[in-house]
């Protein structure tokens, strides 16, 4: 870990979670009895091969020949020029293998449950890039494969469908509840306490039953490791500001959390804001919704006054869930990162702006954070610097595009 | 002693098996709740598992997630199952009612708001899903203060030192989860669980319910054998989904299944 200069923060962010997963009031356990000692199994597991010299080094073997990391940084400057403010750098996961961060957490899970002996991965997915991710390392380590998708998402989403079942996925369509997300998590846990003994659930983002939060976010945390050294080796010292978009949130947390105790760099995370926070209609739960309880632990929720989860809406089907990561709920209640969200209108406009200037294609997702950081740039000085994670490419999102524009392919 | 304790010891010293259906509040639509109530209590039920409707049941199969998706087409609330229960009550003192769902209606009406709203509408029990013993001492409490007993599972998953330790926080009996899925999976061991319940006797004193994948006289009268209770859920509720569009022959059908099962569990 390279040294820097920054004061110590006065919360200790490395301690998180507790034993029992609880980022301050959020986190924790909450699912039913029959899934209490495997999540017990999978935390011993976990817990004994974070740190098993063996383990790490298939990881990082696999990290680097396989996903292709490190990945680059990239000054954006004509963009940044345009924007006429901070320099802006670019995290550039788009260039990981199958497209996105998603694969740093799905070869992590892999491997576990190679040592933990189980055949079969399950996994839900919501704009298909974890799905995706999942699929390709269970293809690797020839391991059976279900995918749980929502019915609206695979309509959205048909050419990551098509790539799972290409890698020999089964995609199972959910179509019960708002057929998001949201229900695909319900099915792969009804999925999971079903077939327990030889099933391995990977958990694609950092929400979810204790020590998901806390596994995923390690393994997406190389994002922010290598950032750190990279943007010291770039421009002499730490960014001024970071931002990524966030949905469940697990390519925010996989930036944010090696900076979380560097007190001079501001964190940024962008939600889904839909139609606009006034609307209602978005997927905004840290700017708009609530602390509740669902899909294992406590965090902030987009629900009713009686506690019925809500639809959301996003553009980007990745963003289009009503609940997110525990440990961002406790970040924003610290203090230490600020969330704010950008609409469905501001995404796209940052999509083009991107493609246009510096010909890189963004996902849908990862327009989100860059249509906040072109509303931040311009009101810091030019010898500021702003890290964004550009957490997905864009060509799985041609078609949404498209159709938004009415233009028929 | 609580009108769920004193159920089971009359049950106990009459050497009978408590029957407990289960149905979702508010389906297919909530005027029918109140009677269908009534109803089971004339065909034999010994307690009412009454569900509370959620919109992401994670714990349940297809039968209950789409009773849930009925009852909340009328948004049927938390408050307003309680109002139901109130309403039995104005009739039947005698019959305990459990609530069964999950944690965030409860989490969002706060706990003591909701202990308190429930002891006076006559709840009995309270069963949350998704709420295991590690993060439960705050609404046990509440509903220890209220005077109502917190319902538990165990499931196939649960080593005996989890029992002991699950057991710790149950009142009134406990719930054993039959099988590994999800509610009205078709998959149930009879074998197996009555071992299981066999070892259970010896870690816990509380009457033991079993419940997940019980449909008919039959399959209740085996697990009868070695259970305190049987809790029919999927059965039940599938009656109402298929009468939803004639709710007339809801209580008729209820009526037949549950007789059907009193007598299959009363016989021996």
């Amino acid at each position: 870990m390279p040294t820097n200069n920054a004061p110590k923060s006065a919360i200790s962010f490395d301690s998180m979670p507790d034993a029992q997963g609880h980022f301050g009031p959020y986190g924790g356990r909450f699912v039913a009895e029959t899934l209490m000692e495997p999540l017990d199994e999978l935390r011993a597991a976990y817990e004994r091969y974070k740190n098993d010299p063996e383990f790490l080094a298939e990881l990082e073997y696999d990290l680097k020949h396989f996903v292709g990391r490190p990945s680059p940084i990239y000054h954006a400057r004509r963009w940044s020029e345009q924007l006429g403010g901070a320099q802006i750098y670019l995290k550039r996961e788009d260039l990981n293998h199958t497209g996105a961060h998603k694969i740093n957490n799905t070869v992590g899970q892999a491997l576990l449950a190679r040592r933990m002996g189980k055949q079969r991965v399950i996994a839900e997915t919501g704009a298909g890039q974890h799905g995706v991710a999942s699929a390709t390392v269970a293809a690797r380590f020839g391991m059976e494969c279900v995918v749980y998708m929502g019915a609206d998402d695979i309509q959205r989403q048909a050419i990551n469908v098509f790539r799972m079942r290409l890698l020999g996925a089964r995609v199972v369509s959910v179509t019960s509840g708002s057929r998001t997300l949201k229900d695909a998590l319900n099915e792969a846990m009804r999925d999971w306490v079903t077939n327990v003994d030889n099933t391995f659930y990977i958990i694609g983002t950092v929400a979810g039953p204790h020590p998901y939060p806390a596994m995923v976010r390690d393994f997406q945390a190389v994002i922010g490791r290598e950032a750190r050294v990279q943007m010291q080796e770039m421009t002499g010292r730490l960014p001024d500001a970071l931002v990524a978009c966030v949905g469940g949130g697990s390519n925010a947390i996989g930036l944010f959390y090696p900076f979380l105790s560097d007190a001079s760099v501001a964190i940024y995370g962008v939600e889904g804001g839909g139609y606009g926070i006034a609307s209602g209609k978005h997927a905004a739960p840290l700017c708009a919704g609530r602390p509740g309880v669902l899909h294992g632990n406590r965090t902030y929720l987009m629900e009713d006054d009686n506690g019925q989860i809500i639809e959301t809406h996003s553009v980007s089907a990745g963003l289009d869930y009503p609940g997110v990561g525990p440990e961002h709920a406790w970040l924003k209640d610290t203090g230490r990162a600020n969330y704010v969200a950008a609409t469905d209108d501001e995404a796209l406009a940052a999509f083009h702006a991107l493609t246009r200037t510096e010909g890189i294609m963004p996902a849908l997702e990862s327009s989100h954070a860059l249509a906040y950081a072109a509303k931040l740039a311009p009101t810091m000085s030019r010898d500021k610097s702003i890290l964004v994670n550009l957490s997905g490419r864009g060509d799985k999102d041609i078609h949404t595009v498209a159709a938004r524009e009415g233009i028929t392919l | 002693m609580s009108r769920i304790a004193g159920c089971f010891a009359a049950l106990r010293k009459s050497g009978k098996r408590a029957l407990i259906p289960y149905f979702t509040a508010g389906d297919p639509s909530p005027d029918i709740t109140v009677p269908a109530m009534h109803a089971m209590v004339a065909a034999g039920a010994d307690v009412i598992e009454l569900g509370v409707p959620f919109s992401d049941p994670m714990a349940d199969g297809p039968v209950i997630q789409a009773a849930c998706e009925r009852a909340l087409k009328h948004n049927v609330s938390l408050r307003d199952v309680l109002a139901m229960v109130k309403s039995f009550r104005q009739k039947n003192t005698t019959t305990p009612v459990v609530l069964m769902g999950y944690l965030n209606p409860v989490e969002v009406m706060g706990y003591e708001t909701f202990a308190k709203a429930a002891s006076e509408a006559g709840v009995d029990g309270v069963l949350t899903v998704d709420l295991p013993p590690e993060e439960a001492s705050s609404l046990v409490d509440a509903l220890g203060k209220a005077q109502i007993d917190p319902i538990f599972l165990l499931a196939p998953t649960t080593t005996d030192a989890r029992v002991k330790r699950v057991c710790e926080f149950a009142r009134g009996f406990i719930y054993y989860v039959s099988l590994k899925g999800v509610t009205g999976a078709s998959t149930l061991d009879v074998g197996a669980v009555t071992k299981r319940l066999e070892q259970l006797r010896g870690l816990t004193s509380l009457p033991i319910g079993v419940g997940f994948g019980i449909r008919d006289a039959e399959s209740a009268a085996a697990i009868g054998r070695g259970a305190d209770a049987v809790v029919v859920g999927s059965a039940v509720v599938r009656l109402f989904a298929d009468n939803a569009q004639s709710p007339q022959k809801i209580v008729p059908a209820v009526t037949a299944l549950l007789k059907g099962i009193r007598g299959a569990l009363d016989a021996k």
